[in-house]
């Protein structure tokens, strides 16, 4: 633990940071789902938050995207500009359009009776409703608003190629398959232009090969348009592959923050996570923390 | 296919027997149910005492109506509907070309409404057309103008909205009002009306922004009566339940006036002869282009964000949070627009009648109208209008079939039956199309080809 904080510090110093998390604490009547936790986020890498079923990493990405007014804690944004926002401060949807913070859903959210171009085209709304004066202008004809409706399906488009889904892009979204329902969630999530990606479990449910395209996907995100990409895995083979840094949450608290080899290796992690099958995951909490008892 | 008519026809004696037996079990059924409620009536003799009327010919008919209708149903609809949905799954691979109708079918409505009231007048005089133009046709196009201004609420935002009507009154309110104390007129106050309505719109909005589903229906519910409450109550302005009466007509732009008094009279001015068919047929057209412009700016607002944001609301209320839509102003814009096509539509009430009272407001019209825009397939226009020219149109030939008294007694007055004959036409289309007579969905944008949105991926909102 303590060396996982040395390190920390240290690439403090060299990188920057993009979404700073410091005492974050959310209480649910008795339950404190979140206890005091604290970690940072760099620009331009993927960060992996992971921790055992319950651990409370949605919570997290509830605060940080505005759906919970955390109990306590402050979670500063730093945008590319300079600009910092205080996310625990601003209503949820100024996150996206402000703070440019977007995020995909566990239980994916898609606009399901709408088709898969228009669900790209509904993220891009802050930018239409500027560009159509408010509607009123779009509604008597002027040129400004059928540019940005063109330049709008161009960039719908685009996200639709990187994603894969260019050929059902007339399809209603709900009658997609489950790995691109996951897909068009994430384009549509691009679309609203972020600098922050939150993404909450999005290999769940994927088959090896639908896993192999999201991590195109993310990396190409990563590398084409410089988004930090924040996301919640449960697959360590996903973790390990493709992000840069991980933090480890058990019971609303970190008991793990470095890089992919450094948590990997990291006793309390392999206790509380890696090579148990998740039934057999209570007994070993269970042992650690006698263990643990012993050594203190 | 043809196998399956042969087998249908193997199995036809068998058919005529089960429908036999289910008829007869029908009619035994509206036996028992009806004896009590039709086979006596309790009713009062010259001295006033309580006697019972017995109408053995009446319940007679109600049972063989039972019966026959479910012989027909077992014997011919159902074989017909199976054999129907097999050949639309058998075809469901191969893309079918919309028929020629189909395809024009704006078109060829909007000029058949058009050629309506000269149509009636050539059919049926220009005295005679009156009952065409003023039964069918206005009040036809005031429904359908309703439910299309209500759609933006139901169908394309997702709000369940049981209190339009309140809309509705406070246009026809501002315009009596405002043109009976200021003599305003009535081009000047259509927009007014509009914009007060709108008002209302947001002032209903803002407390129920917070409200979903069952709650938010039952606070519009309750808004609806407020207005009307208020309307009774407040005497001094509104005259209560007495009503204002002596509105005054439109005119033609301030051209030409349908006041008899006027010196630029309409019938004067082209020499024709006296009659009231003429401002009827001009309100027809007033209305026909209220409708029409709140049809088009419904398919304008439905391919802007704002129209799009409306419908993702719908969808899902937190993806659009996620995506940055305030869906605080986006649910509001929905209600204010709406309520304004309802104060457009008040106004006209107003102007039509020349009289308005809170009779004419109350909850029923409300359920109408949000049962047009169920029935007609939330969000899209042509069924709604389809939905109102059944509903609205059904109930007014009601009043027309007088030959029924020569079955039913010369006591029968059809009118009566409109409700009970609405609530079973509402049973049956929503068992035959549960997703309203037009249950897909028109994309809004599409890059290769526009493909329709099955109705079984869209959603109806959860308030
Ligand atoms: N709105 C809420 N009200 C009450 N309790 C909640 C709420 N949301 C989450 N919790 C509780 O907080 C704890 C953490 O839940 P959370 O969903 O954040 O876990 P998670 O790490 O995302 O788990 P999983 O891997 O299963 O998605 C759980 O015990 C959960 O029951
Ligand atoms: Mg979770």
């Amino acid at each position: 633990m303590a060396s996982a904080t040395t390190t920390t510090a240290a690439t403090t110093m060299t990188k920057d940071v993009i979404l700073k998390v410091e005492h974050l604490s959310m209480r649910f009547g008795g339950l404190m789902a979140i206890n005091d936790f604290s970690f940072e986020a760099y620009r331009g890498e993927i960060t992996a938050l992971i921790g055992p079923n319950g651990a409370g990493k949605t919570t997290v990405f509830n605060c940080i995207t505005g759906f919970y007014k955390p109990t306590m804690g402050m979670i500063t944004m730093r945008q590319k500009s300079g600009k910092e926002y205080l996310l625990e401060r601003l209503p949820d949807f100024e996150i996206t359009k402000q703070a440019k913070v977007a995020r995909t859903f566990q239980n994916i959210r898609l606009f399901s009776g709408l088709t898969v171009l228009e669900n790209l085209l509904v993220a891009q709304h802050n930018n239409l409703m500027r560009a159509s004066g408010y509607t009123i202008l779009g509604l008597l004809g002027f040129p400004a608003y059928k540019q940005a409706s063109k330049e709008s399906i161009e960039l719908a488009k685009h996200w639709l190629e990187r994603a894969s889904l260019i050929d059902r892009a007339d399809d209603p979204a709900g009658d997609l398959p489950y790995g691109a329902q996951r897909r068009l969630e994430i384009a549509r999530a691009m679309c609203t232009g972020p600098e922050l990606l939150c993404l909450d479990e999005p290999a769940a449910g994927l088959n090896p090969r639908e896993s192999l395209a999201l991590n195109d996907l993310l990396q190409g995100v990563r590398k084409d348009t410089g988004a930090s990409i924040l996301l919640i895995e449960h697959d360590m083979s996903v973790v390990m592959e493709i992000s840069d840094h991980v933090v480890v949450l058990e019971y609303g608290q970190k008991i793990s923050d470095g890089n992919p080899e450094f948590v990997k290796n990291d006793p309390k992690v392999i206790a509380a996570y890696l090579g148990v099958e998740d039934d057999e995951v209570e007994d070993v909490i269970a042992e650690v923390e006698g263990e643990e008892g012993g050594l203190k | 296919m043809s196998n399956m008519t042969n087998k249908l026809e193997n199995a036809g004696g068998d058919l005529t027997a089960r429908a036999l037996r289910e008829a007869f079990y029908a009619g035994l059924i509206s036996l028992g149910l009806f004896f009590l409620f039709v086979g006596l009536k309790s009713d009062q003799n010259i001295l006033n005492e309580l006697i019972l009327v017995q109408r053995w010919g009446l319940l007679a008919v109600f049972v063989i109506v039972a019966a026959v209708g479910r012989f027909f149903v077992v014997a011919y609809l159902q074989p017909l509907n199976a054999r129907r949905k097999a050949s639309k799954d058998a075809a469901a691979t191969t893309e079918t070309r919309e028929g020629y109708i189909k395809r024009n079918f704006t078109v060829i409505a909007g000029v058949l409404l058009i050629l309506y009231p000269i149509l009636a007048v050539a059919l049926f005089g220009v005295q005679g057309s009156l009952k065409w133009v003023d039964n069918f046709g206005i009040q036809i196009l005031i429904y359908v103008m309703l439910a299309w201004g209500l759609n933006i609420v139901v169908g394309l935002a997702g709000l369940l909205d049981l209190g339009y009507v309140a809309f509705y009154a406070v246009g026809a309110y501002s315009y009596a009002l405002l043109s009976s104390h200021f003599g305003l007129s009535f081009w000047l106050l259509l927009p007014i009306a509009g914009l007060l309505a709108a008002c209302w719109g947001v002032v209903l909005g803002f407390p129920v922004l917070r409200l979903r589903g069952d709650y938010l229906a039952i606070v519009t519910l309750a808004f609806g009566e407020i207005i009307r409450l208020v309307l009774i109550n407040w005497t001094e302005v509104t005259k209560g339940t007495f009503g204002v009466s002596g509105i005054a007509k439109a005119s033609v732009f301030g051209i030409w006036s349908f006041d008899i008094s006027a010196p630029n009279n309409f019938a004067k001015y082209f020499d024709l002869p006296m009659s009231s068919a003429y401002y009827k047929i001009f309100l027809f057209y007033l209305i026909l282009a209220l409708a029409a412009l709140t049809a088009y700016v419904t398919i304008r607002l439905r391919r802007m964000p704002i129209g799009r944001a409306w419908e993702a609301l719908r969808e899902d209320e937190i993806a659009c949070r996620s995506l940055g839509i305030n869906t605080v102003t986006t649910k509001l814009t929905a209600f204010a627009t709406g309520a304004m096509f309802g104060g457009f539509a008040g106004s006209f009430f107003a102007v039509r009648q020349g009289f308005v009272s809170p009779e004419s407001f109350v909850f029923l019209e409300s359920a109408v109208i949000l049962a047009i825009v169920v029935l007609g397939g939330m969000g899209s226009l042509t069924g709604i209008a389809i939905a109102a020219v059944v509903m609205i149109g059904g109930t007014e030939i009601l009043r027309e079939l007088t030959f029924l008294k020569s079955i039913f007694g010369p006591d029968f007055t059809p009118e009566l039956y409109r409700m009970l004959i609405f609530g079973l036409a509402m049973v049956v289309v929503m068992v035959w199309k549960p997703r309203g007579f037009v249950g897909s969905r028109e994309p809004t944008a599409f890059l290769n080809e526009r493909k329709a949105v099955s109705g079984s991926f869209t959603k109806e909102g959860h308030g």
